[in-house]
């Protein structure tokens, strides 16, 4: 096989603009093959993080917006196999004007004693941490949030409420770093507790409540046991790892499966019929050649495998090309908003560096073997008499 | 003088498998942009023709959607009483106080649960949107436990039909009827007596919009430059019907993602469009340079060139659009800034089918235009002798 690969790559460049042309074409295909099927893994193929695995979140079965009452929070930390349990509230709220979309960022109420046991990956300086810690109307930002508003440590932020009638004068006590992405605001969610002049039904209630369980081992065990102490209660609950849960705001959005793979689908067609069409017009102007090849006393099995090799030698180019721009692209994904913490790390995986090269070879091989089988089984005579 | 275009379609009548190969390409691109296009135009035209013009919808001040605002029923007291608002049947002012309220059931699209959106409202409310008909089964009766579904939620939620029971906070509620809301938003909402609903989350004071209809038009303006100067009521007040228009930005990250999906495409079927016009001008030397024999300038060479990508990428354009067609009038649904599923057929209208025509046009005059460059160049002779 070795001593036909001059013969593959003097092949190959013979045509240089075209070859080069169909390396960009395919480049531009793949990168986008690359990117929906990075994401398609990110989302729904990956691992857990470690961290991340240890966590759950409980709601209310029936919807999100509906609240669970006040004294579920003990319950749940006196389940077994629980080791932190802290609200989660989403407090929405107003920054600046509320017509503009570009100020909104996610604000939670959380337990902030807690929240480093249970958000390991968040990162910041210890005395940070210390101090936000110690004022009831602190809060900390994530390094996105501080970037694109211009917050800094010692500022002051005001969010107005919407869902709670009530305003969050804010000390911005540190800026976090965390591998969950970092475009939230988290404060004591105990300010809003210790409201009196809220009524209960905002100040004694929860909508989410995120866990932190002993083992990853013991998940199940866990989801079953919080779920089944409130299913005679008339508040029912809904628990869930924490990447389910958060899997399921993305679904709700859409059927993001389907999308992924239709746009997987239309973009492999696209490859076939560019890599299709390169392989047909480079076999059509070379007849003659592989009648002389023929004479020379190459192989139809030979001939055969030349131009599939030379097909697949250019979807390999393509395939470098597309990882290199898809890798790009992802870079640009990560500075945006994340959806997700899986969006927010988006990065083309080795499997899915496999895969791209993969297609781009069976596609190749596909595409290819039409016109790679009729060279190979014409008659030497109508070769050589053949004229284009 | 131009070359004919005849001579242009047969040429690429000649090398149909190239010709539907590269316009599968084009058409594969046009219908990933159409498809997008087809889907944002669905979901703003449900959100465009919900809401009546003389409507005006009351929320607290800062409040984006009514399922962040939180209404109470003195302010509603105080909000009837203004002047400029029509009279019911009965005689009363038009106004409805009303809740929204979620329940999470598995959807056709989504197993794992959709949104779904549960309004509870005063008999004025019914009266209001008198573009609701029953399509079966009856009314909910105040006092009672019972839902009346838009279509759609019953077309796409297998849980939610007529005499099934659905759970809601404390009690199971039952479907009694299915209502057909023209193609408004309430389509994809379940309607229930606003005073049970209230009871059954235990917000029986903290509920969520109020609708009030205006006499005319001219009150409408008047209406909501009252309301929003009363600082004692504390509201934000905007016509029913632009309130759905800025909820129809739900759709912007299906947009973003289809157009840039059909971006990365784009250039990559220019590509190969490129790649296509180059081997007819490398095998038509011979033709290009009997036409420059035959008096034909190297303007109409170029042009001739450039109008077979055109007639190529023309061809592609009608592709990608066979390609889109079935899909119009199927339904889907996404959950955007409402936090509910908003269902909606998509939509391929002819302005949409035009502007892939337009797409594929620029693709092919893209990749012809160095191919044709290329050929209008050729020496008389040097292309005469090529092989």
């Amino acid at each position: 096989m070795g001593r036909y690969a001059s013969l593959v790559w003097k092949n190959a460049i013979r045509n240089r603009r075209r070859t080069l042309l169909t390396i960009t074409s395919l480049g531009f295909s793949l990168c986008l093959l690359g990117l929906m099927m990075a994401i398609y893994y990110a989302l729904y193929l990956s691992d857990t993080p470690p961290a991340q695995a240890l966590r759950l979140a409980t709601r209310n079965k029936v919807s999100i917006t509906l609240p669970m009452p006040g004294y579920y929070l003990q319950r749940i930390e006196k389940t077994p196999g629980v080791r932190e349990a802290m609200p989660w509230q989403w407090f929405q709220g107003v920054y600046k004007d509320e017509r503009d979309p570009n100020n909104f960022f996610a604000r939670f109420g959380v337990d902030a004693k807690k929240l480093f046991l249970i958000q390991s990956e968040i990162r910041l300086p210890e005395e940070q941490k210390q101090a936000f810690i110690a004022d009831r109307r602190g809060c900390i930002i994530g390094k996105k949030v501080s970037e694109k508003h211009g917050l800094r440590v010692g500022d002051r932020l005001t969010i107005k409420g919407d869902i709670y009638p009530m305003d969050l004068e804010l000390n911005i006590h540190g800026v976090y770093d965390s591998t969950m992405g970092s475009d939230t605001l988290f404060f004591h969610w105990d300010y809003v507790k210790e409201n009196r002049s809220l009524p209960k039904e905002y100040t004694d209630v929860y909508s989410s409540i995120s866990i932190l369980v002993e083992t990853p081992e013991s998940v199940p065990t866990v989801i079953a046991a919080i779920d089944d102490q409130f299913r005679s209660s008339s508040v029912q609950t809904r628990t869930e790892t924490e990447r389910a849960f958060a899997l399921g705001f993305l679904n709700m959005m859409g059927n993001i499966k389907a999308i992924l793979l239709s746009v997987c689908a239309a973009v492999t067609f696209t490859i076939l019929l560019v890599s299709a069409n390169t392989m047909a017009m480079s076999v059509r102007e070379r007849v003659r050649e592989v009648g002389i090849l023929k004479t020379l006393g190459f192989k139809p099995g030979a001939i055969l495998g030349i131009v599939l090799c030379e097909s697949m030698l250019i979807a390999a180019l393509g395939a470098v090309v597309g990882y290199g721009l898809a890798t790009v692209l992802c870079g640009m994904i990560r500075q945006g908003p994340a959806f997700s913490s899986e969006i927010a790390n988006l990065s083309i995986q080795p499997f899915v560096m496999v895969a791209m090269l993969l297609s781009a070879l069976a596609i190749a091989l596909l595409s290819a073997f039409v016109p790679a089988w009729t060279a190979s089984r014409v008659p030497i005579l109508d070769a050589l008499r053949h004229s284009d | 003088m131009a070359i004919p275009l005849t001579y242009n379609l047969r040429n690429l009548a000649v090398r149909k498998g190239t010709t539907l190969m590269t316009a599968l390409g084009i058409g594969l691109t046009v219908a990933v942009m159409l498809t997008t296009m087809a889907l944002v135009a669905g979901l703003q035209g449900v959100f465009s023709e919900t809401g009546n013009p003389l409507h005006v919808l009351v929320m607290r001040k800062g409040s984006t959607s009514e399922l962040v605002s939180t209404v109470t029923r003195p302010l509603f007291q105080e909000v009837k009483m203004k002047a400029g608002i029509a009279k019911s049947k009965s005689g009363d002012p038009l106004a409805s106080l009303e809740m929204i309220e979620m329940v999470n059931l598995p959807s056709v699209d989504n197993p794992d649960g959709s949104n779904i959106t549960i309004r509870g409202l005063l008999p004025a409310g019914l009266e209001m949107r008198d573009y609701i008909r029953l399509q079966s089964g009856r009314w909910f009766q105040p006092g009672k436990p019972e839902l009346v579904i838009g279509k759609s939620v019953a077309a796409r939620f297998p849980d939610a039909q007529i005499g099934r029971k659905i759970r809601l906070a404390r009690n199971d509620w039952e479907v009694v009827g299915v209502m057909d809301a023209a193609n408004t938003a309430a389509n994809s909402e379940m309607f229930a007596d606003l005073n049970q609903l209230a009871a059954e989350s235990n917000r029986t004071e903290a509920l969520s919009s109020i609708l009030i209809r205006a006499v005319d038009p001219v009150a409408v303006a008047a209406l909501v430059q009252n309301l929003e100067s009363d600082r004692k009521l504390n509201v934000f007040a905007q016509t029913e019907a632009a309130y759905y228009e800025s909820q129809s930005s739900s759709g912007a990250l299906f947009e973003y993602l289809g157009m840039f999906v059909a971006a990365i495409m784009a250039v990559g079927s220019a590509f190969a469009a490129m790649n296509t016009m180059y081997a007819a001008v490398a095998r038509r030397a011979k033709e290009i340079g009997t036409l420059r024999v035959l008096g034909f300038s190297r303007t109409a060479i170029l042009t001739s060139f450039l109008v077979e990508s055109l007639a190529l990428a023309f061809a592609g354009g009608l592709l990608g659009i066979l390609l889109v067609l079935p899909l119009n009038g199927v339904t889907t649904g996404i959950t955007g800034n409402t936090f509910s599923e908003v269902a909606f057929h998509f939509r391929v209208t002819p302005p949409i089918m035009l502007k892939g025509i337009l797409f594929a046009l620029v693709l092919g005059a893209v990749g012809g235009l160095f191919p044709a460059g290329n050929a209008a160049r050729k020496e008389i002779l040097a292309a005469l002798r090529e092989a």
